[in-house]
Order: C-alpha cells, then sequence, then structure tokens
C-alpha cells in the first residue's frame, strides 16, 4: 500500500496498517486484503458486489473494519455490504470512504449497506467520509444506510464527512421492533461549491422503541446543504430530532424536520437551528487571546467535534 | 498598571462616558459602584476593548492600548469576565478553561480552579457549555475561564449576579486567592457590599462620570452615610441592589 492509500485509511478508519480483528479493504473495486476470525465472517457476495458480515451470536469486544479507498480517476463504484449481527452481539464496525482523485473525471462511491441486528444485538458503527486529491474531478459519496433493529437491539451510528466531498446524498433508512434504540449523530463540512443532502427516515413500530437523531453541520463559502428527516412514531415510542448547522459565507442551508405520530402514546421532538456564528462567541474568544479567524476555527471545530 | 485620560464614548446620540480620567495601580483590588446605566459595563468594555471610545486614551503599564484589539490586549495581560456569558455548543468547560490558559495548564489545576468555584470537576469538565447549563453554573465556569487566564488586569462584570447565596462566600474566596496567587490587580463592578467591603479601592460612577475614587475607608462611609438602599445618591439612584445591570 502507498503512501497516499495509506494516508486515506488513516483520514476514514484511524488505521495505520492492517487493523486488528475481522476487516475486509476494499481499493478501486477490487479487494485489496481481508481477514476473517472465529467469530466474525465476511464472504464476498455472488449475485452483485459488495460482502455479508456475519457475527456470531453473544460475540463481545470485538471489531470489524471494511473501509473503502477510491485512488483511480473517473472510478465509479457500486458496492453492497450486508451485515448480519446475532443475537446479544456486542461489537464495533468502522466503515467509510476516502477519495484521492488527480483527474479530471469524476470519481464515485455509492455504498449501499443493510444492517439486521437480531434480539439483543448491539453495535457501534461509526462512518467517515473523506476527499483529497489536486484534480478538477468530482468527487463523489452517497451511502445509503438501511438499519432493521428487532426486539431490544441497539445501534449507534456516528456518520462524519470530514472534508474534500463534492456532492452527496446520504440517505438512512431504520426499521424499529419493540425495545430497540438507535443514536444517530451525524456531523458535516461543506465548503467550496459542495452540495450534501441529508435523508433520515425512521418508522418506530416497536412498543418502548427510541431514536436520537443529532446532527451538526458547518456550511462555508458557496456551499449548498439540505437535512430533510422523517420520524413516524407508530406506537409508544420515542424520537428526538435535533439538527443545528453553522451558516457562513454565502452558504445555503435548508432544514426540513418532519415527526409524525400516529399513535397517542408516541413522544416526538424535533429541533431545528441555523445560524452564524455569534458575534459574542468569537469577542469571549478573543478576550482569552484568540485572533478572530482562530475564534471561528475553534467554534468550528468544537461544533462538529 | 491602567490609565483613562480623558475617555469619552456615546452611542445612538446618548453620551454614556463623559471624560472619565482614573488610574488603577498595581496588585489592586478596585471595586466600581453606581446606579444602573451609569456607565460601569461600558467602561469595562472600552478597557476590554470591546467598545471603542471617541475620545480619550487607555495606557496599560505605560503603553497607549487605545488601538489595539480585543485580543492584543488579552495577549498583553487583560481580562474580562462577562456579565452574560456565552454558551458554546460544542466546546467544552476543559476546552474553554485551556484556551483561557493558553493551552498550557495541567488537568489537575483546571479541577483544582473548578472547585474553587464550586463545581465539582468530573460532573462539569467534559460538559458543553450550552443550554444545558444553568445561569448560574454559566456564571462560575467564566469565573473559573478568569482564574486560568491568571491576568494582570482582571475585570469582572457584575460577577454575583445569578450566584446562589451559599456561593457567595467562595466568590469572594475566588477573588482573594487569585489577588493573592496572581499578584495582579482585580477590578469587579458590583453593587454588593460584602464586594465592596474586600476593595481597596472603590471608585463610584455616576451619570457617566467618577464621582469618587479612593481608598475603601474614604469612599464606603461616604456612599452609606449618603445612600439607604433605594435612596438618591447625587443626581442617580442606587436601587436593585444586586441587580444586573445591562449597561
Amino acid at each position: 500500500m502507498n503512501k497516499i492509500e495509506k494516508d486515506l485509511l488513516k483520514q476514514i478508519a484511524d488505521i495505520e496498517e492492517v487493523p486488528m480483528g475481522a476487516y475486509n479493504i476494499r481499493e478501486n473495486g477490487k479487494l485489496a486484503s481481508r481477514n476473517t476470525t472465529a467469530n466474525i465472517d465476511i464472504i464476498t457476495k455472488k449475485d452483485k458486489p459488495g460482502i455479508d458480515i456475519i457475527v456470531k451470536p453473544n460475540t463481545k469486544n470485538a471489531s470489524v473494519h471494511i473501509p473503502v479507498i477510491l485512488t483511480q480517476g473517473g472510478f465509479n463504484d457500486l458496492v453492497y455490504n450486508d451485515f448480519y449481527i446475532g443475537e446479544n452481539a456486542d461489537v464495533v464496525i468502522v466503515a467509510g470512504c476516502g477519495i484521492h482523485n488527480t483527474s479530471c473525471e469524476t470519481s464515485e462511491h455509492d455504498g449501499i449497506h443493510e444492517f439486521h441486528l437480531a434480539k439483543g444485538a448491539k453495535i457501534k458503527y461509526i462512518e467517515k467520509h473523506y476527499g483529497e486529491g489536486e484534480g478538477t474531478g468530482d468527487r463523489i459519496l452517497n451511502p445509503k444506510t438501511i438499519i432493521n433493529l428487532e426486539e431490544n437491539a441497539c445501534m449507534e451510528m456516528e456518520s462524519v464527512q470530514i472534508k474534500g466531498v463534492t456532492s452527496t446524498i446520504r440517505e438512512t433508512f431504520a426499521n424499529m421492533k419493540k425495545g430497540s434504540s438507535l443514536v444517530i449523530s451525524e456531523r458535516i463540512m461543506t465548503t467550496g461549491k459542495q452540495k450534501a443532502k441529508t435523508i433520515f427516515d425512521v418508522n418506530l413500530d416497536g412498543e418502548d422503541s427510541s431514536v436520537h437523531v443529532a446532527s451538526r453541520s458547518v456550511a462555508e463559502d458557496e456551499s449548498v446543504q439540505e437535512f430533510i428527516s422523517n420520524v413516524k412514531g407508530n406506537t409508544k415510542c420515542f424520537g428526538h430530532v435535533e439538527c443545528d448547522a453553522i451558516i457562513m459565507g454565502n452558504a445555503k442551508v435548508i432544514s426540513d424536520p418532519k415527526i409524525e405520530a400516529n399513535n397517542v402514546d408516541a413522544s416526538l421532538i424535533h429541533e431545528a437551528a441555523i445560524g452564524k456564528i455569534a458575534g459574542e462567541q468569537l469577542t469571549k474568544l478573543m478576550t482569552l487571546g484568540l485572533t478572530e479567524k482562530e475564534a471561528e476555527e475553534q467554534i468550528i471545530n468544537g461544533f462538529l467535534k | 498598571m491602567l490609565e483613562l485620560k480623558d475617555i469619552c464614548f456615546s452611542k445612538d446620540n446618548k453620551n454614556i462616558l463623559k471624560n472619565i480620567n482614573l488610574k488603577i495601580d498595581n496588585n489592586k483590588m478596585v471595586v466600581i459602584t453606581g446606579p444602573n446605566g451609569s456607565g460601569k459595563s461600558t467602561l469595562a468594555k472600552i478597557i476590554m476593548g470591546i467598545e471603542k471610545p471617541n475620545s480619550g486614551k487607555i495606557f496599560f503599564n505605560g503603553k497607549d492600548i487605545t488601538n489595539l484589539s480585543i485580543t492584543d490586549r488579552a495577549k498583553l495581560g487583560i481580562g474580562f469576565a462577562f456579565q452574560q456569558p456565552v454558551r458554546f455548543k460544542g466546546l467544552t468547560v476543559k476546552d474553554l478553561i485551556e484556551i483561557s490558559a493558553g493551552n498550557n495548564i495541567k488537568v489537575c489545576d483546571a479541577c483544582d480552579i473548578l472547585a474553587d468555584v464550586g463545581l465539582c470537576a468530573q460532573e462539569y469538565l467534559n460538559r458543553e457549555v450550552n443550554n444545558g447549563l444553568s445561569g448560574g453554573e454559566l456564571k462560575r465556569i467564566e469565573i473559573a475561564m478568569l482564574a486560568a487566564k491568571k491576568s494582570k488586569l482582571t475585570i469582572f462584570d457584575e460577577p454575583e449576579a445569578g450566584i446562589d447565596l451559599w456561593s457567595f462566600n467562595n466568590l469572594i474566596s475566588v477573588f482573594e486567592k487569585m489577588h493573592k496567587d496572581i499578584k495582579g490587580s482585580i477590578v469587579i463592578i458590583s453593587h454588593q457590599e460584602r464586594i465592596l467591603n474586600i476593595a481597596d479601592e472603590i471608585i463610584l460612577i455616576a451619570n457617566g462620570k467618577v464621582e469618587k475614587h479612593g481608598k475603601r475607608e474614604e469612599i464606603l462611609p461616604q456612599i452609606y452615610g449618603k445612600v439607604k438602599p433605594c435612596h438618591k445618591l447625587t443626581n442617580n439612584s442606587i436601587c436593585n441592589k444586586g441587580g444586573h445591570d445591562n449597561e
């Protein structure tokens, strides 16, 4: 693996060399390396590009890394990854995609991930998206995540778009059964003329299921962001969506959080706020010795942390 | 240490400060008091550089700082605790204390500072300084930031506002400790008698002017000799003692 590839892996999956535990590294549409363990199997799909990740019931303290890197300009990669997490397993899954595009052609990765968490299973899913390269070609990432949570299953999802992605449409769909819980934390930064659209569609079908979606984004320069969420409470359940955006320069941010209570015992909240950095925040940090620029960076870094 | 010469400031056609002249010496505890709307907070903002005077000069340790930015003044050694602290979504108490200390503070020292202002470090260090904190908690964090900054001149704008009675004595101790440890000057804008009682000097601002400035022993009897709570002082009234002052 060359330096560019290693740097991409470091950015998206925080790994220097091969990770511990099970992993599958995909590079320019092909398998670069893979490791399976006694409890975690990774199988190449036969009918379409992608893999099945199978975690045995009761697997604890294990991790799976499945990063994707694209270094070939003009490459369009479509992949279907399915995760089957056995009953009462508790694992960490690190995904993410990094694009290094030095060409004038578009590089694109569309990752479609479907999670099936059995009863009582628990996962922390981390995905980071990052683009770089001096080429004029677009760097496009369109992740789609489908989440199916059985009774008392629990999923925590951290979705981060670090920088350098020209255009993204990020869709997340969740179907939740009795007692299941889903916590989604999203962080997005757009600059230049980048575009980012996020869609969350959650069905709280099971009694006492709960979802918490927290999205924070910063839109700079001429970039455009759109946040759409629809949480449907179909039974006694709890849903909370909060969407905060800092807008700078000539950026544009649209926030459209929707909640739909289809049952008298559904308790749903949404909060949305868009605004520039408050002048008094800058002033306060300047009284502590930071320059205006340093204060701005500090506020943005904290906000997206 | 600090000298203000003929400072005038007006806003919206209203003269807020009128020819302010005053000197604050090294290692002094100075309390600025006066009626609501008399210009105390504006004066503090002018010293910090948040507001610019229409005329007059400001000297800090002999250097003319009138045209210096907020950042430059902070780096020279001026600190300012806001009357209404700012909330930051994403920045934690630890972040702000580290920034205040110029990223040069051990976690255990940050914990000690939080303990001094009556906050349990374990509970607060990693908390975001956001809407989840009460006004009183924010106020204590604001004071902790200034304790961590260790400025040669620290100005507190009504630090007691929002602080409960139990914490009040601790607040006095924090000022005394800062004064002893940093050996700088502390300027506190306050209406509180107990804060006036710890001052070396008291400055009385009324109607945008320095009405009185002298040692506590001289000024305090003049204030309380003339003024009973909610009675007139010269042409202005000291009402709402201990209340908020949004000048």
